[in-house]
């Protein structure tokens, strides 16, 4: 393959940009909680981590593809591909985390007026506004299309009454993208509306919800009375439902290749079975690790082909089926494989890495629900096999 | 004979032992525990309660105040417990702790008497390594030279180390650290000079201990059975407690199970309740079956003890094998079925889901017992 002469220019000067901005610690793989979301009350886990970041922002690397104007690098895809490339070759890590980043902003960029663009976009790449998600409640998990949370307009403003449920961050968060209906009468697909709500809105009040890994990232939401300005809609409305499956599908794949990308395990599942010594699991690792492989040339293939122009469609659906469960079987071996050492809760008698392993196990449960279970995603990837009766 | 089939007096106990269980040992207890952060992670209170109704002692014998009851009987209890996942010393002081004191001397014997009335609870200190290996063992018994003997080593996952008052203590005094043979096995008192317990937090909840033995002191009237032959001993108390851990885990699965049923029946989605939903129905009804075949094999195994029948190792495996798969995957299949809510501690399909990982770790995991299962003649 050839490459442009301009393109190995920049991958000199991406790697001498990393290579003078990059501090020495924001290339080590993330410990638990020092990634860093951004948002109005933004915090560092250390001063390389803010570094780090308003170093990102102001070359416009949180979004090197996106255009300039909005906050990005203007980069094209293969210089995407270049810079991302020579970011993992040296370790660093991902300056922001961001939902607005994975989930909104390509929404946003299809459907949204250009004043909803210059509005939110630049401030998602900077990290500035952080996002939560408003889709499910506590009657509309797998059916999320049954959902109840009312919004009536009055005026130039919507209304919003009801609940969401498992909204991640919510407490954390500045605005919201939100799924509520407008019109409770006709089909139920379209009487759904994509808002955005700023979370600081009178008479919104969350609670968070502690998860079995110990930690609380998820809330319950509620909305009474909430005055939401009309000009938040996205889309028309009515419309909502198409938006709200378009950011799913980025949603999944991205809780995929998270899996992927993960801060990989300080030690590897080969490793780990080296040391432990019991033969009894070795087929078990070596299955979980030809999996794995398998898994990510999948990726690779179907990235090569989204650029010959063949979209995601299903294959955002398996890869969150098989990223997860795989992810999920590969935590708990690794818990096994740690033996008695990987079932502690808390110090003394356990090492900050064996606690990590089993918090990460008991967090990964959560995989195959968050973002639409496996059982709706192998519904879906059902619905594309060919000649399958519906 | 008849070996599933219980007496009358049998179904009682276990009767009995459930009504004491939802009322008294609720989840909530073990929530309690945990929230308050509680040293012992069990209540010495309830457990005399316990001992009231005859379970401290089920299995002494009645020279000793206790109920002289079999291993079945234990495990019926047991599976009760296991039920509302509640922590009590059972396993630990009524199965281990009264068949090792048993075996030993007069001295010995004499703690047998407040051990059944609830009184003294005992733990099994025997294990070094990060997984089950009974036999490994570098911690030494030497004799003292004014009688008696010297313990220096140390014990890792000492379940209901942090409650208990006398400890189970394998030392070696001949061979390689692996070896089966040149073990001893002791009664220590726990306040001994040179005991030193640290309690850990695990992910269960439940009360383990980390022990150190400095240079401890043990008269030679403490301890159990022959030095040397001490893995004879051994044995024989892990594979009760094996067995009796298997009655905890068919309660434990049979409970979760239970709980996932009754959520797809009452969950609703797309209009109709989830449990109609093949994928989940299907599922549902696999993991009846294999809730079916473990109850035969642990309670195969339980009466096969008392028995002492000549399958009843294998059966001891087969039932651990199956038991902790069997709870593994209703409590897995539950954190799943019940959806987002299945991950959150406001529920107590968690608290399941995590005993089934400990379970299946303690005393060999699943593939640990199937490769013994094979090793032992597979019993068809
Ligand atoms: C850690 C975590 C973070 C989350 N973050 C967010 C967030 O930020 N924002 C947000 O909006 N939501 C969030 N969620 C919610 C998540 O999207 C829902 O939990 C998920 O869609 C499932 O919905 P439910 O919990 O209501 O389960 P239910 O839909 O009630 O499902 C219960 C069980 O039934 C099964 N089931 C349902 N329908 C069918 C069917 N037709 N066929 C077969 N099986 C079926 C499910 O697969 C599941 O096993 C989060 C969840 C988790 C666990």
């Amino acid at each position: 393959m050839s490459r442009s002469a301009s393109d190995e220019e920049f991958r000199a000067e991406v790697r001498a940009w990393l290579q003078a901005n990059c501090p020495a610690s924001m290339r080590t793989p993330f410990l638990p909680g020092d990634e860093v979301w951004g948002g109005r009350r933004r915090t560092f886990p250390s001063d390389d981590a803010r570094i780090w970041f308003e170093r990102a922002v102001e070359r416009g690397f949180t979004v090197p593809s996106w255009p300039k104007e909005y906050g990005g690098a203007g980069l094209s895809r293969e210089q995407a591909r270049i810079l991302d490339h020579e970011m993992r070759a040296m370790g660093c890590r991902s300056p922001l985390i961001s939902f607005g980043i994975w989930m909104l902003a390509p929404v946003l960029m299809e459907y949204a007026t250009d004043e909803q663009k210059a509005e939110h976009l630049p401030a998602i790449a900077r990290g500035e506004i952080r996002w939560c998600q408003g889709y499910s409640e506590p009657g509309s998990g797998s059916d999320l299309a049954s959902l109840a949370t009312r919004a009536v307009l009055h005026g130039d403003h919507y209304v919003v009454d009801g609940a969401k449920v498992w909204t991640s961050h919510a407490d954390q968060s500045d605005w919201m993208f939100c799924l509520v209906r407008t019109d409770a009468e006709g089909p139920k697909h379209d009487g759904i509306s994509f808002l955005l709500i700023d979370m600081t809105t009178p008479g919104i009040t969350t609670r968070p919800i502690p998860l079995i890994s110990g930690s609380s990232p998820f809330c319950e939401t509620r909305f009474d009375g909430v005055r939401v300005p009309a000009r938040n809609l996205v889309g028309r409305e009515g419309g909502g439902w198409q938006i709200a499956k378009k950011l799913l599908e980025h949603e999944r794949s991205i809780i995929s290749v998270m899996r992927d990308r993960a801060p990989e395990e300080a030690e590897s599942l080969p490793a780990m079975l080296k040391r432990c010594g019991d033969a009894s699991l070795r087929d078990r690792v070596i299955q979980a690790e030809l999996d794995f492989l398998c898994n990510r040339l999948t990726l690779e293939r179907t990235a090569e082909a989204a650029k010959a122009g063949r979209g995601p469609g299903a294959a955002s659906s398996m890869f969150k089926l098989y990223g997860t469960e795989l992810n999920k079987r590969r935590k708990e071996l690794r818990v096994e494989l740690a033996g008695y050492q990987g079932l502690g809760w808390e110090a003394p008698g356990f090492e900050p890495g064996e606690l990590q392993i089993t918090r990460e196990w008991l967090r990964s449960r959560a995989n195959s629900i968050e973002g639409g279970t496996s059982e709706i995603q192998l519904h879906i990837i059902a619905k594309r096999v060919p000649g399958l009766p519906d | 004979m008849r070996r599933f089939e219980l007496t009358p007096e049998q179904d009682q106990l276990q009767r009995a032992a459930r009504g004491f269980a939802e009322k008294r040992l609720p989840v909530a207890h073990l929530r309690g525990l945990r929230d308050s952060h509680d040293p012992l992670r069990l209540s010495r209170a309830l457990w005399r309660e316990m001992a009231h109704l005859g379970w401290a002692g089920i299995a002494v014998d009645e020279a000793h105040g206790g109920a002289g009851l079999g291993l079945l009987e234990l495990g019926l209890v047991m599976e009760e417990l296991g039920r509302t996942l509640a922590p009590t010393p059972l396993l630990a002081t009524s199965v281990i702790g009264a068949t090792a004191l048993a075996a030993g001397g007069e001295a010995v014997r004499a703690h047998l008497p407040a051990l059944a009335a609830g009184e003294r609870l005992v733990a099994l200190a025997f294990e070094e390594e990060r997984r089950f290996a009974p036999y490994t063992c570098r911690t030494t018994a030497h004799h003292a030279s004014g009688g008696g003997w010297v313990i220096d080593g140390e014990k890792v996952f000492v379940l209901d180390g942090p409650a208990a008052d006398l400890l189970v203590v394998v030392a070696r005094v001949s061979g390689e650290p692996t070896d089966r043979n040149g073990l001893v096995v002791f009664a220590i008192d726990r306040a001994t000079v040179g005991v030193d317990l640290q309690p850990l937090s695990m992910v269960d909840s439940r009360g383990v201990a980390r022990i150190r033995f400095s240079s401890v002191a043990v008269p030679s009237a403490d301890v159990l059975g022959e030095p040397g032959k001490g893995a004879d001993l051994l044995d024989r108390l892990l594979s009760r407690a094996t067995a009796a851990l298997c009655a905890e885990m068919l309660g434990a699965s049979d409970a979760v199970f239970h709980a996932t049923i009754e959520y797809l029946k009452q969950r609703h989605q797309f209009g109709v309740a989830i449990g109609s939903f093949q994928a989940l129905k299907h599922r549902a009804a696999h993991m009846f079956c294999e809730l079916e075949l473990t109850r035969s094999v642990v309670r195969a195994a339980l009466v096969a003890i008392d028995r002492a029948s000549p399958d009843a190792e294998t059966l001891v495996s087969a039932a651990k094998a199956r038991a902790s798969d069997t709870f593994l995957l209703t409590s897995s299949e539950a954190v799943q079925m019940h959806g987002g809510i299945g991950v959150t501690d406001d529920l107590d399909i968690g608290l399941f889901y995590k005993r089934a990982r400990v379970c299946d770790l303690t005393l060999g995991s699943s593939a640990y017992h199937r490769d013994r299962f094979a090793r032992l003649g597979t019993g068809s």
